[in-house]
């Protein structure tokens, strides 16, 4: 039990980002209210983001910016900055996540002026008396 | 850097894109050679760099000379030019047809319509050649975006196929972008050619099998494999008949070339198609992905015979095709894999000339449903002529292109041993020939309704901006049938080793 507990602590970013994925998952998948689906798309994402700045992160690790002093001498310590990779890469994807989003909120505003609801069984009924 | 010329491949459609958006919109008569034009130039820029590449060997192209493994690479290899080549040459040839129909269709949204087809483009054409993990994943969601906008702009029922796709496809973009990131946990680089090297000292860790698994699930969803196939069929069904050209014939292509890449050139053949993943015991994962890839041909081409609409029923053929090849892949021989990529291209080619002339058949007569093709022999007597070879090919009748790799996956399978996988390939050709049959029955021998012309019908073809294209990429089939035995020894055969 005990280990198990130290694995949780010790490994918490991983659990937060998988238990964030899963309510995005559910969002997407159980949710009939398409702005619900579209919420939970966007914690999905979000959840994968935060995963990929956390693999970044170093114990007491410093901002990756060289002072000048550091950078004459050549005595910055790789080990005691923080990996900035993941965190441009995420800047990548936060920008692919919002077009995501936007072209579906536009397309979610087309279904509501066809159909009067964004109710995924309404609308599927109205599909089927037309 | 001397020769910038792969750079411009990418590039004409990308400028084109901007220019149609701007230009298009205040006159709608320069979409057509803002379109035309730079396709062109990149399809024949594609094919005398695929025969560079095949003359004096592959070679990689540093993006604004930031060395690999920090700056992107753009890899030319014999397999990823005769990718280019495809993606550049069907568009080409798709945007013919797309232009009178998106006229039809979307009148006044044209030049927002030919923007994301030459986005579409781009994405695709990077997507081929980029030697880049996490670039791959942008250029995924580039070609997808712009996916998502094509089909929502067409009427009715559109938008809420279009938000389905929206929602699977970024499941299937973020499933793959986890992966990667657990590449780069374990690694610690996202250039395909680092990677491959530091693969072998990480290769029997669960974080490895967990990064694959995920890459695998996610590029499935885009390439619509059974059974994460559905968002496919309702998203194609009503989108504009000048994106189904060009989209039905590449993405789900694109991506299996992806799959193809990614297993040879990153995660290790050996490793991917080992018999004994140490998850289960009794039945490897390779004998998994058969089954599946097996039962999906079947179901998809069933499916497809129960639909009462041309469009639907094809629809669904792309979806069994998608087994072929993946299976073809998982067979893991070589015969297998030459099978799978020569059906990419014949298979490529085959959907083109079908979307054509489905789209050719919904521009003269208004609809695609099966009632409405009657008596179409006579009425678009080229289309047809086109479409029953094309049927033929897809049946696999020697000597349209569609016998060759039916031919060389049935060889693989039984070499493999994989007896299941063959019999899926015989029934799903037998169902194809009923499928065609059907259509042929209908319209040649059922005489249309008792009109005012009676027999006589008038000949009504679609205009020659869709008819030209179709015969054309009719004639391609013949072409890439006779030139099957060309193109294994000469491309497939040397882009096989290179792979590794």
């Amino acid at each position: 039990m005990d280990g198990l507990m130290q694995e949780l602590v010790a490994r918490y970013n991983y659990w937060i980002y998988v238990i964030l994925m899963m309510i995005g998952f559910y969002a997407m998948i159980g949710k009939r209210n398409l702005v619900k689906k579209l919420l939970g798309m966007n914690i999905f994402q979000t959840a994968i983001i935060l995963f990929f700045v956390s693999i970044g992160v170093k114990n007491q690790g410093s901002i990756p910016i060289l002072s000048k002093k550091q950078a004459l001498e050549g005595v910055a310590d790789v080990a005691q900055v923080i990996n900035p990779l993941p965190h441009v890469l995420m800047l990548t994807a936060i920008v692919v996540g919002v077009s995501v989003t936007g072209v579906a909120l536009a397309v979610l505003q087309r279904i509501y002026k066809e159909y009067g609801t964004l109710e995924e069984d309404e609308i599927l009924e109205k599909i089927s008396k037309r | 850097m001397t020769n910038n010329l792969p750079l411009y491949i990418l590039a004409a459609p990308l400028l084109a894109a901007f220019a149609v958006s701007v230009f298009g919109r205040l006159n709608s008569r320069v979409i057509a050679p803002l379109v035309l034009l730079p396709l062109g130039g990149s399809a024949f820029a594609s094919f005398f760099l695929l025969l560079q590449v095949l003359q004096s060997g592959s070679f990689r192209y540093v993006v604004g000379n930031w060395e690999a493994p920090y700056g992107i690479e753009l890899l030319f290899d014999p397999l990823s030019c005769l990718m280019l080549f495809l993606v550049t040459g069907v568009s080409f040839i798709a945007s013919f047809s797309a232009l009178p129909s998106t006229f039809r269709e979307l009148p006044g949204r044209e030049s927002l319509f030919f923007t994301l087809y030459l986005i579409m483009v781009v994405g695709l054409c990077g997507l081929v050649i980029t030697a880049d993990a996490f670039n791959l994943y942008v250029l995924l969601e580039i070609t997808s975006i712009s996916t998502y906008g094509m089909i929502a702009m067409g009427k009715g029922r559109p938008p809420l196929a279009s938000f389905n796709y929206i929602i699977l496809g970024s499941v299937g973009a973020c499933f793959y972008l986890l992966g990667v990131g657990y590449l780069y946990i374990l690694t610690g680089t996202l250039n395909m050619a680092d990677l491959a090297r530091l693969v072998p000292e990480i290769a029997g860790t669960a974080a490895y099998a967990t990064a694959f698994g995920f890459v695998l699930v996610g590029l499935w969803i885009k390439m619509a494999f059974f059974p994460l196939h559905n968002w496919l069929p309702r998203a194609y069904w009503h989108a504009p008949a000048g994106m189904t050209v060009m989209v039905a014939p590449l993405m789900t292509k694109v991506s299996v070339y992806l799959m193809v890449r990614l297993i040879y050139a990153v995660f290790q053949p050996d490793w991917v198609f080992q018999p004994d993943f140490g998850l289960m015991t009794q039945l490897s994962v390779r004998e998994v992905v058969l089954w599946i890839a097996s039962i999906g041909i079947v179901v998809a081409s069933i499916v497809a015979y129960s639909q009462r609409d041309l469009r639907r029923m094809l629809v669904y053929l792309i979806v069994a095709e998608v087994g072929y090849m993946v299976g073809g892949v998982w067979l893991a021989n070589d015969l297998g894999l030459t099978g799978a990529l020569l059906h990419i291209v014949n298979d490529a080619l085959m959907t083109l000339c079908l979307f054509l002339a489905c789209s050719a058949i919904w521009y003269a007569v208004g609809s695609t449903s099966f009632d409405s093709l009657q008596g179409l022999y006579r009425r678009m007597p080229l289309t047809m002529a086109a479409f029953t070879l094309t049927g033929f090919s897809m049946m696999g009748v020697p000597p349209t292109c569609g016998f060759f790799s039916k031919w060389y996956l049935i060889l693989g399978g039984l070499d493999a041993g994989h007896y299941q996988f063959v019999g899926a390939l015989v029934a799903s050709s037998l169902i194809n020939a009923i499928l065609f049959f059907r259509v042929f029955e209908i319209a040649y021998f059922k005489a249309p309704e008792e009109g005012e012309d009676g027999p006589g019908l008038p000949r009504q073809e679609a205009p020659m901006m869709m008819t030209v294209p179709l015969v054309l990429a009719a004639a391609l089939l013949l072409v890439a049938g006779f030139g099957a035995g060309t193109l294994v020894s000469r491309v497939i055969g040397v882009a096989i080793p290179e792979l590794m």
